[in-house]
This record gives structure tokens, C-alpha cells and sequence, in this order.
């Protein structure tokens, strides 16, 4: 299922009462459906499946993500787990993020 | 390509791995769901890096593979029809039906074209009023959305030449089949990012706890499959059983609002064969009877057409991780990656497939999936 | 452009058919198989059949070449090497068929002129003299015919060949596709030089002329239904002048391939088969664009299967790779070279990649046409 891919909005359209972006992945520009997606700016990324955006990239998540890898065994080591840490910073913070389906969900 | 390099870097990678190969105690089999995230395991040989521990079950996530023989016969004998344009996503074209393919199909004089979005095909039908344009939906909640916007698009504009050969599939259904077979081996799951994308995660929590396993929404790259892995064998290894977001960028806990609200107007649940797997109850959708003079099987009346799966296929057993491939009669012998019985075989990402090809390998390299034992 | 060692054929049917060079003899040989698997068997002509895959080459060994017999054929290389009044001359023939004629970086007149003398040059051979038979359907534009014949003309100026004999004909409107174009080409093999996918030895280092994909990617952001916008022009040229500069260093080239249809990963099959050798890929040395990367990714293709009309891969023993790889460098079209493996003892008939991780996996040849997938 699900080839899906991660691309840049140039530009947004309405075609034929359909709301259309051009998007960047990487080089390669491709028309794609809006429709699910429609409060998507310029300059934001989405996640793209058969020509459709499905859900906005969540730049600021990726970095996170990204930052935990990066010091996953250091931080463990003197300060528990980096998880832990990140989501506790998080509900410290009180700003909904993407991550709270944890805390909604975990049992 | 942003986004997708930075989460496939060795180094991290490497990170990832050494925490997995330090958590690890015991055995775990962990079953990836989706189709894409098998493909990405093979192709970066990420189950050659996990501790032997950790065995990873390929699960029945490929749309292509799990659509069933009757819908693939159907499809056929649409295509051939006179007058008719079939148009699929790329990979379906090669999946055999009964005695040919979509491909000879084409050879025998029929219009079956190749497109990349539905929206492809519905220009299609703007383009010839005089020919009947139909679309093969397969997929997983992931696709189901754009196909579901070609119907929605069609009935607005009152393209009465537009039809969809329905034969959508849903994940949650899957799961609980799995978890309900008897010796279930499958102790976690990684759950598909991009049909979170969609869905979101509400419908795993429940799922999670009754069956006490745990379930990580996990992307596609490699560093996405690593951190699935990884928390869910903390998990295991803690005895916890809950539903975690390891793909947060791209999985929000509602999921995708509009895409669900057209998925509820213009399909409805009903129950799916899955290839090599059998019926399993409201695991797909099909159109809402309000959609219904879209639906390719019944404007050509092929509902008659029935198939049985080959009976010789466990492939079934093999999904569920039950049966090693080389252990079914039929493994490379009837059932060949070239003359395959059933979805683990015709998929390249199959269990059978992927034993089959490493099988040649012979314990020159370190193979997966106990390849050197299978001689 | 298939070789006949490339792919062994269905073990266990015809007995008279030769057996497969590799891989396991008791069952049947799992090349050329791709996901999902075709049917076997075809009682008609499919897409597939002019892949330049498993069934291309099933084709040339079922059908033409009992046919026509004859030891000149029976390398099946991309040129025959035939001796006249004691010179030894390749010679080779290739048909172009392309959608759409004209695409980012060339036409079907610039690949008419290349692909030819690049089958020949792939023996070591200097391409002397072409000719050229244009199908043309009835209604085409004469514009259209003049600007190929000029870049038909353009490019063999360029290649240092000549069109020295050409035919036309002209078929009904609709039993055409516009222009067809089939090119035939000559050229001297010089003494010392023995190039051929047999040659390729254990030791010997893989090397690319430079960054793959691009023809591939061009081609297909032109195609009917997968239309995108792409930065990137066909690499389409030819590469007689960068042989030429490689032989002067050393005459130990063992096997010279253009990796056009199936791209690189189809060709290193075909050379691992030949020569009953393994090919040990280091899948993040092999140059992928960008924009190929990205279009790959998007499309669900894999580079190492994508076309090139304008690169080669050279197996050159290991105590020449620096000479020839400087050699390669020094020219214009090989200024990106590139080491992306060796070839090795080990699972002979294979091509095993390591991939970015530290993994591997099998790079399996390809069976037909690359078709966009969605899993």
C-alpha cells in the first residue's frame, strides 16, 4: 500500500472547481489534488499518494525526529529515556503536537 | 529528496540499531503490515542488521498481491470488453488472473491503459464520451481517498461514463483476523504510516488492548522501520501494550478529517476475499448504493463471476507466521515466484518470493529468514 | 540488445532446451521475475516481449534463434563480431520505436544514430558506416520528418559514422505510430581487442561511466498519463570517442555494456550469466541525479533499473582500473566514472548489492517494461 512521498507546494490553483499545487519533490514537479489537504500553503510540504496530498509534513516533527536519533544512547545514559524526555517536554509545554496520540492512546 | 534522505543516514541508522541490539532479551516476532514498508525492508536489508532476535513478518499489506483472483477475472473480462478503456495503477497489470493477465489482455485488442492518479482516469472519461472509462480501485485506506474523489467527481459532473472496479481493503480488520488465528505468532505490529496519515490511530488503541500487543505507527524509510522496531521491542520487553506514533511528521491521532468524511459518503463497509487469505468480514468498502451506477461490476452485470483460490496455497499460514515458506508442498515445486498460487509468492516482497530469491544465495552472504536452513 | 546466456529458461519443461546456467537446476530458475509475476506462456506478443528482459530474451531463444541458426548469432552479444576477407567487423542492428519522438535531450534520431553505434562500440569496435530505414504512417507531418532526419544526421556527424544506404517506406494512417526508425551499423574491431559479457573474470572492478537514470526519467516525464516536470535532459550519446580513449590506455577491457533498456541492473545480470560470475554491487557508489532519485521515488522505481542511452559499464581487471578510470575521467563522457563494484566467486549468475545500511539484497533481473507501482 502506499507509496507516498514527501514534496513542496509551489503553487496552488483552483482547476475546474478543484483546488490543485504544483509540488516539488526534489526536482521533479507534479500536479496534485488539494482536496484533502486544503488549507496547504506555499511552501509547506505534503505527504503525496497517486496525486493526491493526504496530510501536511510536520517540518518542526521531522526535526525533532530526527534530533532524538541523533542522541539516542547519549541522553539515555544521563537522563533516561529520549522518548520519555521529548513527550515530557512536550506536555510541559502544553502546545498540542502531533505526538499526543501517545498520551491519548497509550494504556 | 528532503524528508526522505535525511531518515535513511547509515550513521543514525547505526544509532538506531545499537539500542535495538541492547533492549532485545528474547525472541520477538514483529509483523510489519504494510506492503511499502516490506519493500524498503528488502531493498536496504534492514532485516539483515536486526538481532536474530527480532524476526520480522511480512504482512499482507501489498494491494496488488492481496487482491483476490475473482476481482482480477472480473477485471479482465471488463477489459476486454468492446468500447471499454481499463486503466489501473502500473503494478496490477501483471498480477494473473485466471489463465492471463491485464497485459494479454492489451495484446488480444483491448484498451487497458496505465495511469498514475485516478484523476488520470476521470480526464480519460472527459475526453471520450463515447467510450466507457473504468478505473481499477484497489488499495488500502491510503488509496481509497483519491479514488473515492474520482467517484465523488464523476457524480458531480454527471460523467455517467466513468465506473470503479471496487476492491478496496482496510487494515484494522487485517490485524484482528491475524490476532484471531490460531498460534498467532505475531507479537507486534507495525502499523502503516500513510493509512495512519489517513485514518489516523483511534482505531488501534482498542485493538491494542485486547489482543495485549503492541501496535507502532511507523513510516517507510529506514530509519522510520529501525524506530518502529525499536519501540515496539521496548515495549515487548517492558510487557506494555500500547499504540505509539514513531511517524509523528506524517500521522496526526485524527488522521485526515475530509479524506474520512468522503470515504464515509462514498463507500460503505462490506466483506473482502483477500488473496491467499480468504473472506475476511468488513475488511473492505465498496460504493454506497447511492454510488452504485458507478460500480464497473454492476454496470457489466460480472458479479456472476466467482473464483476459487488454488487450494494448494498456505499462503494464509505464511502471512500470518505460522508457516515457514519452504514448509508448504507446494513451495518451489507448483508454486514458483513464475507460476505463483498465491500473494506471497507473486509479490517480489512476499515472504515466499523473498525466501525463494535468497534461497539462491546460498550462505554466501548472510541471508534472512534462516535461508541457509532451508537445504 | 538480449543476450541469450542472460536469462536460463523454465527448468523442467522442454528438454531440449538448454538448462540454465545458474542457480538451483532442480527448480525452476527465479530470474527475470519481478514483482508481481506475469504469466508464463504467452500465445501472443505482449509489451513485455521488447523489454529487453526475461521475456525478450525467451523470445530470441525460443523463436529466433533456432530459426536462423547460424554461429555468428549465437553470442547474441549487442553486436555480432563477423570476419570478411580477414578484417573482423561488428555488426549490429537496433529498431526505435520511442513515445515521444522528441524528448528532453534528444529524438528518436539522435537515439537511432547512438544506440547502434554504441552496440558496436560495446565490442571495442570504431563504428564506420549506418543505415537507415524510416517507417513513416501516413499524415505525418514532413516537419516532423525533417527535424529527425537532421538530428539523425546531426548525431552521426558527431559519432564520426556515416549513413552511407537508408529505405522508406510508408504504412496506412493508423498502422503506425508516426515514425519508426531501424538503424544497422558497421565498424572494425582492432586486433587485440576481445570484448564480450563472457570475459568477465573474479578480480575484476565494475566501473560507470557516469550517473545513471537520466534517459529513463526524461523519457517517461513525457509519457502519456504520467506527465511531470523534470529538470533533467537524456544523456543520450555516443560513446565510441570514450571507448576509443579507454582502449588507448589498456587492451584488457573484458566486457563493455551500454545499460540502456532495464538499465544497470538488467545489464549486470546479463553479464553475471554470461560469464557464470557474481557481481558484488556497492549500491550508494552507483551516481543517481537528484532529479532521478526523486522522480524514482515518486514513481516507485528503483534507478539501477532505469534507462541510459549516453553511459557504459566497464569489467576491467583490477591492475587497469586506475588507468582506465583516469582514461574515463579525462574525457568528457565519463567525467563522473565511478567504481560501483566487482566481480566476485560468490553466488555466480547473481547480482548481490550492499545497500547505504550495510544490508544486501539481490538485484534480480528485470522481467519486462518498469511500470509505476503504488506499493
Amino acid at each position: 500500500m502506499c507509496l507516498a512521498v514527501p514534496g513542496k507546494v509551489l503553487r496552488i490553483e483552483e482547476r475546474d472547481g478543484t483546488r490543485m499545487a504544483s509540488v516539488d519533490f526534489g526536482g521533479v514537479v507534479k500536479e496534485v489534488c488539494l482536496e484533502y489537504v486544503p488549507d496547504l500553503r506555499v511552501g509547506e510540504y505534503t505527504i503525496v499518494h497517486v496525486g493526491f496530498a493526504l496530510q501536511r509534513l510536520d517540518e518542526e516533527s521531522a526535526r525533532r525526529t530526527l534530533e532524538l536519533f541523533e542522541n539516542l544512547g547519549l541522553l539515555e545514559e544521563e537522563f533516561g529515556d529520549p522518548w520519555q524526555a521529548a513527550e515530557a517536554e512536550q506536555r510541559a509545554g502544553g502546545v498540542p503536537q502531533p505526538g499526543d496520540a501517545q498520551r491519548e492512546v497509550r494504556l | 529528496m528532503k524528508y526522505i534522505e535525511e531518515f535513511q543516514d547509515p550513521e543514525l541508522a547505526g544509532k538506531l540499531l545499537e539500542d535495538i541490539h541492547a533492549t532485545v532479551t528474547r525472541p520477538w516476532a514483529l509483523m510489519e503490515v504494510c506492503g511499502g514498508q516490506t519493500h524498503s525492508i528488502i531493498r536496504h536489508g534492514i532485516d539483515q542488521l536486526l538481532p536474530e532476535e527480532v524476526e520480522l513478518i511480512h504482512g499482507p499489506g501489498c494491494p496488488v498481491c492481496v487482491t483476490p483472483l475473482e476481482l482480477i477475472d472480473k477485471a479482465l473480462e471488463i477489459a476486454s470488453r468492446p468500447g471499454v478503456i481499463f486503466c489501473s495503477f502500473g503494478d496490477m497489470l501483471r498480477v494473473p488472473g485466471t489463465g492471463r493477465d491485464l497485459f494479454q489482455v492489451r495484446a488480444e485488442g483491448g484498451d487497458v491503459r496505465v495511469v498514475y492518479s485516478p484523476l488520470d482516469a476521470l480526464a480519460l472519461a472527459r475526453e471520450n464520451p463515447d467510450r466507457e472509462v473504468v478505473f481499477f480501485g484497489i488499495g488500502f485506506e491510503t488509496t481509497a481517498p483519491p479514488n473515492a474523489m474520482a467517484v465523488h467527481l464523476a457524480a458531480r459532473e454527471g460523467l455517467r461514463n466513468f465506473s470503479l472496479l471496487v476492491s478496496h481493503v482496510r487494515v484494522p480488520p487485517a490485524i484482528e483476523a491475524i490476532m484471531n488465528a490460531p498460534h498467532c505468532r505475531v507479537r507486534a505490529f507495525l502499523a502503516a504510516g500513510h493509512v495512519c496519515s489517513v485514518m489516523g490511530t483511534e482505531e488501534y488503541p482498542e485493538l491494542a488492548e485486547r489482543h495485549r500487543v503492541p501496535i507502532v505507527v511507523t513510516g517507510f524509510e529506514p530509519l522510520d522501520i529501525l524506530e518502529g522496531v525499536r519501540r515496539a521491542v521496548r515495549q515487548l520487553e517492558a510487557g506494555r501494550a500500547t499504540v505509539e506514533n514513531a511517524y509523528q511528521r506524517a500521522v496526526v491521532p485524527q488522521g485526515n478529517p475530509a479524506a474520512r468524511a468522503m470515504l464515509d459518503e462514498v463507500f460503505t463497509t462490506t466483506d473482502r476475499g483477500w488473496r491467499g487469505i480468504g473472506v475476511i468480514p468488513d475488511s473492505g468498502w465498496r460504493l454506497a448504493p447511492r454510488f452504485e451506477e458507478f460500480d464497473a461490476e454492476h454496470r457489466f452485470s460480472v458479479e456472476g463471476i466467482t473464483t476459487q483460490e488454488p487450494a494448494a496455497c498456505r499462503s494464509g499460514e505464511v502471512l500470518q507466521g505460522l508457516l515457514k515458506p519452504h514448509e508448504c508442498e507446494a513451495f518451489g515445486t507448483d508454486c514458483t515466484p513464475r507460476t505463483p498460487l498465491g500473494a506471497t509468492m507473486v509479490s517480489s516482497e512476499g515472504a515466499c518470493a523473498a525466501y525463494y530469491l535468497y534461497r539462491r544465495l546460498g550462505g554466501t552472504t548472510t541471508a534472512p529468514l534462516e535461508a541457509s536452513t532451508v537445504d | 540488445m538480449t543476450s541469450i546466456e542472460a536469462v536460463g529458461p523454465t527448468a523442467g519443461g522442454d528438454p531440449g532446451a538448454p538448462e540454465a546456467p545458474v542457480g538451483d537446476r532442480a527448480a525452476p530458475d527465479p530470474s527475470g521475475w519481478t514483482c508481481p509475476a506475469p504469466l508464463r506462456g504467452h500465445e501472443r506478443i505482449v509489451m513485455g516481449h521488447g523489454g529487453g528482459g526475461a521475456l525478450s530474451a525467451e523470445l530470441v531463444e525460443q523463436v529466433f534463434a533456432p530459426a536462423f541458426g547460424g554461429p555468428a548469432l549465437s553470442s547474441l552479444a549487442d553486436s555480432a563480431a563477423v570476419e570478411v576477407g580477414g578484417a573482423r567487423l561488428a555488426f549490429s542492428t537496433d529498431s526505435f520505436v520511442v513515445r515521444p519522438l522528441f524528448f528532453p535531450g534528444g529524438s528518436i534520431g539522435d537515439l537511432a544514430v547512438n544506440g547502434t553505434v554504441n552496440d558496436l562500440a560495446m565490442s571495442g569496435a570504431r563504428p564506420a558506416y549506418l543505415s537507415c530505414g524510416f517507417i513513416l504512417e501516413e499524415g505525418v507531418e514532413l516537419g516532423t520528418v525533417t527535424r529527425i532526419a537532421e538530428a539523425l544526421g546531426a548525431a552521426a556527424r558527431t559519432a564520426g559514422v556515416e549513413v552511407a544506404t537508408g529505405d522508406t517506406k510508408v504504412v496506412e494512417a493508423g498502422r503506425g505510430d508516426g515514425v519508426y526508425l531501424n538503424t544497422a551499423g558497421i565498424g572494425l574491431i582492432p586486433d587485440g581487442v576481445d570484448i564480450r559479457p563472457q570475459r568477465a573474470a573474479p578480480g575484476d572492478v565494475v566501473i560507470v561511466s557516469g550517473p545513471v537514470g537520466a534517459h529513463g526519467v526524461a523519457v517517461l516525464s513525457r509519457r502519456a498519463g504520467l506527465e511531470f516536470e523534470v529538470g533533467i535532459e537524456s544523456d543520450c550519446a555516443a560513446l565510441n570517442s570514450l571507448v576509443a580513449a579507454m582502449l588507448a590506455v589498456t587492451d584488457e577491457l573484458h566486457v563493455l555494456r551500454d545499460p540502456t533498456r532495464g538499465g544497470v541492473a538488467a545489464a549486470l545480470n546479463e553479464i553475471a550469466a554470461a560469464a557464470s560470475v557474481g557481481v558484488a554491487l556497492r549500491e550508494r557508489a552507483v551516481p543517481v541525479p537528484e532529479q532521478v532519485a526523486a522522480a524514482c521515488a515518486m514513481l516507485g522505481l528503483d534507478p539501477l533499473y532505469v534507462a541510459n542511452e549516453g553511459k557504459l559499464l566497464a569489467f576491467v581487471p583490477r591492475a587497469e582500473a586506475d588507468a582506465v578510470l583516469a582514461a574515463m575521467r579525462a574525457h568528457p563522457l565519463g567525467a563522473q566514472a565511478a567504481v560501483i563494484g566487482e566481480c566476485v566467486e560468490d553466488h555466480p549468475g547473481m547480482v548481490v548489492a550492499r545497500t547505504g545500511l550495510g544490508g544486501t539484497r539481490v538485484v534480480d533481473p528485470p522481467l519486462g517494461e518498469q511500470l509505476p507501482r503504488i506499493c
